[in-house]
């Protein structure tokens, strides 16, 4: 039978997925075709959206950018006179159009996504799906469950990659009438989808991670604390967990063991710091989301005082894959210190923006140039920027570096939970640190003073420098405020949030001397340090920027140069997106 | 049970009640029963905060506490439409700032804030997680990616008329 698989993640749905799976109905149906028709997540290539995919006799035909108009050719050449249309297609037998993108990711943690329908348990188990809990319930001792992830290697995807295997040691260790095991599904990091994606995608595979890990540590009782940004993570999610519970795979006596385990779902309500630990627990206790001291350890003393377990969305979907495949071979992936694959959402200034898994210890430039297909417009790489607002900016000259923990950690930056922003020339640092700044300012619980007041007094800073107003000192004072908050601060929102400023003081430290001596801004982003010009040899006197100015600061008469009055613009840059030719130009 | 003064009672306050009953003396509700009442009411009125706190035993203040801590709650409702402006890190860099600026422009109000006519609320979220689209904004429950000012006029242009007509 025909099957017909639309790619219905939130970037698909964005892209006008629903549109097309509807119109693929409706044709169907027109022309009293019998097919399939199915729906998926996220493959990883977003920039290809609208994504559909035809099986037809073991073979399968990936239409991408596919939209409504072309949905009525595909079904009447491919689906009704099997003869496919080979210039959509990027990817069938005979054609690989995207094989870069492709042919270097090694995929554990997304195996799953794009490919099976979220929605139908049944597709997940033809897989070999809920088989690793069926086996380490049959043939496993807790002690040995806990074994296997150690001698993994696997170590938390969620940013601080800590050894799983021992943070589930230490839960099992503590003795208590009552255990709990979280998933951290509070991706926060604005230029992360991730986690978002593999819910989407394969919520099944989250879940039976979080199953073994329960069994390992003892825990019957688990919550899923997920982003509210996130609605169709959340209602693929739900829809996974009754069908658990209508299988009896949640619940009591599971698989016929004396394994019970219930999972609920806690949806956050939007607080940035509830990604950390112990504001999450306190977020699911019903409190304000604020961060306590460590130790106790969540293992000792977490949920409702309770020994807890809190692991990563991803370092879950790890799990089932290393129990079926053996510790051995997700150990002889990576480096020596960083183990198996990583997912990374790549975006920003990049050609092939979307969502990649690669081994650990592929170099920068071999995922943004080899997978990621370069810069766009060709522009000239400049940075970037991993690990969020608490990671930092890696240099172009940075590029053959190696991607794991220890290397990644080496330039300033951390490996953060996947977000790969890439940057070109346009970039500029300075005001780059600033949006970093804004975001953990805006997002500080209040709890340490030094993170609540010295992050403001930085931003401060920042803005006054990209506003032209810089003084000398004001880079020593940063770095001294830096160091204070990174000291003085109790969770990883504060003792990170400098690094975004940190990391580009180090390795571009001259642009932020040009705006606070020269009042230049190298990389012409930053508006009070610009001015637009029109170009006497570019321009033909068109008057489209006439038009569009919405201050009449430019005139000029018709087929001659125009000319902007700087004295009336207010630098809004309408003319410089408007022009055609090229004329405008950033000073 | 308590009264709702100034609402409009057909509103689906059902789900919330449902809740409530759920939910009753249960550990940890507060911030689903938070949840559940905007989802009903557009917002948390102040008799349901004085009502949550009479229920779980909860000073009304610790729970005032609460809803001001995270962004999702609100007190006052919005707008008939929602426009979330993304500002997340590839939307900034693609140049979201500029395409706030002129949807602050076209909409006469800054961001958290509701048009006189109520017709829209512009709200900025840190980030949709479609950055592939990036500039992305949404309006409602549709997502518009690859934002410039041209076609943001455009995009807002169809809107208008689009809700309009649906009005006629």
């Amino acid at each position: 039978m025909k099957r017909i698989k639309v790619g219905l993640g939130t970037c698909g749905i964005s892209a006008g997925g629903e549109l097309v799976y509807n119109k693929f109905k409706d044709e169907l149906l027109k022309h009293s075709v019998t097919a399939e028709l199915s729906e998926t997540g996220c493959n990883g290539m977003c920039y290809e959206e609208v994504l559909v995919e035809i099986e037809w006799e073991n073979k399968s035909f990936l239409y991408s950018k596919v939209t409504v108009d072309r949905v009525g050719k595909i079904i009447k050449e491919h689906i009704l006179n099997n003869n496919p249309v080979e210039k959509w297609i990027i990817k069938s037998d005979t054609i690989s159009k995207e094989e870069s993108f492709l042919k270097d990711q090694q995929r554990i943690v997304l195996r799953n996504c794009g490919e099976i329908n979220p929605a139908v348990i049944k597709e997940y188990i033809a897989i070999g799906g809920y088989d690793a809990i069926q086996k380490v319930l049959q043939d496993f001792s807790r002690e040995e469950v806990i074994d296997t992830i150690m001698k993994s290697g696997l170590r938390g995807r969620g940013g601080g990659g800590f050894s799983t295997g021992m943070k589930w040691r230490f839960t099992f260790n503590t003795q208590a009438d009552k255990k709990y095991v979280i998933c951290n599904a509070d991706e926060g990091d604005p230029g992360a989808f991730m986690d978002r994606s593999i819910l989407e995608g394969d919520p099944h595979a989250v879940l039976e991670g979080m199953m073994i890990a329960a069994f390992a540590i003892g825990a019957d009782e688990g919550y899923i604390y997920v982003r509210a940004e996130y609605p169709l993570a959340i209602k693929r999610l739900k829809i996974a967990i009754a069908q658990c519970y209508e299988k009896g795979f949640l619940g009591k006596k599971i698989f016929n063991s004396n394994f019970n385990l219930e999972i609920k779902i806690k949806e956050g309500a939007g607080a940035f710091v509830c990604g950390e630990e112990t504001a999450l627990m306190a977020s699911i206790e019903g409190k304000r989301g604020v961060p306590r001291l460590r130790p106790p350890f969540p293992a000792v003393s977490g949920l409702w005082g309770k020994p807890t377990n809190i692991n990563n969305v991803e370092t879950f979907a790890n799990v089932p894959w290393i129990i079926l495949n053996g510790w051995e071979k997700y150990d002889s992936l990576g480096t020596e210190n960083s183990k198996g694959t990583k997912v990374f959402a790549l975006a920003g200034k990049i050609k092939k923006s979307g969502l990649v898994e690669v081994p650990m210890g592929m170099t920068i430039n071999e995922v943004i140039f080899g997978i990621g297909g370069g810069i766009k417009e060709d522009k000239k790489f400049k940075a970037v920027q991993m690990g969020g607002p608490s990671g930092g900016c890696i240099p172009a000259s940075l590029g053959e570096l190696k991607i794991d923990y220890d290397e990644i950690t080496s330039t300033g930056a951390i490996m953060g939970s996947g977000g790969l922003i890439v940057l070109d020339e346009t970039t500029c640092m300075v005001d780059l640190a600033k949006y970093f700044l804004n975001f953990t300012q805006n997002e500080s619980c209040g709890k340490c003073t030094f993170c609540r007041l010295g992050t403001k007094r930085m931003l401060e800073i920042l803005e006054r420098i990209t506003a032209g107003e810089g003084k000398e000192g004001d880079i020593e004072l940063l770095e001294d405020l830096s160091d204070k908050i990174k000291s003085a601060s109790l969770c990883g929102l504060g003792q990170t949030a400098p690094n975004p400023v940190l990391t580009t003081l180090k390795y571009f430290r001259e642009e932020y001397e040009a705006h606070i001596r020269e009042k230049k801004c190298p990389a012409h982003n930053c508006n009070a340090l610009i001015e637009y010009d029109i170009s006497e040899i570019y321009c033909k006197g068109c008057g489209l920027c006439v038009k569009t100015c919405p201050t009449g600061a430019i005139t000029g008469k018709k087929k001659e140069v125009h000319f902007i009055n700087q004295g009336l613009c207010t630098k809004c840059g309408k003319c410089f997106d408007v022009c055609n030719l090229d004329a405008v130009i950033k000073n | 049970m308590f009264e709702l003064n100034n609402l409009n009672e057909k509103k689906e306050i059902h789900n919330f009640k449902i809740d409530l009953i759920n939910k009753y003396g249960q550990k940890g509700s507060l911030i689903s029963l938070l949840q559940s009442a905007q989802d009903s009411y557009g917002c948390i009125p102040e008799n349901v905060i004085e009502y949550i706190s009479e229920l779980e035993g909860t000073p009304v203040a610790d729970i005032y506490g609460v809803i001001t801590f995270y962004s999702q709650f609100r007190l006052k409702p919005l707008g008939k439409n929602i426009i979330r402006i993304c500002e997340g890190t590839a939307c900034h860099v693609n140049g979201a700032k500029t395409v706030l600026q002129e949807l602050e422009e076209q909409l006469g109000v800054t961001v958290n804030e509701t048009s006189e006519d109520g017709t829209f609320t512009l709200l900025s979220v840190a980030c949709l997680g479609c950055c592939s689209l990036a500039p992305v904004m949404m309006i409602n429950n549709e997502t518009f990616g690859n934002l410039t000012t041209s076609k943001l006029q455009k995009t807002l242009k169809n809107f208008r008329s689009k809700t309009t007509s649906e009005i006629k």
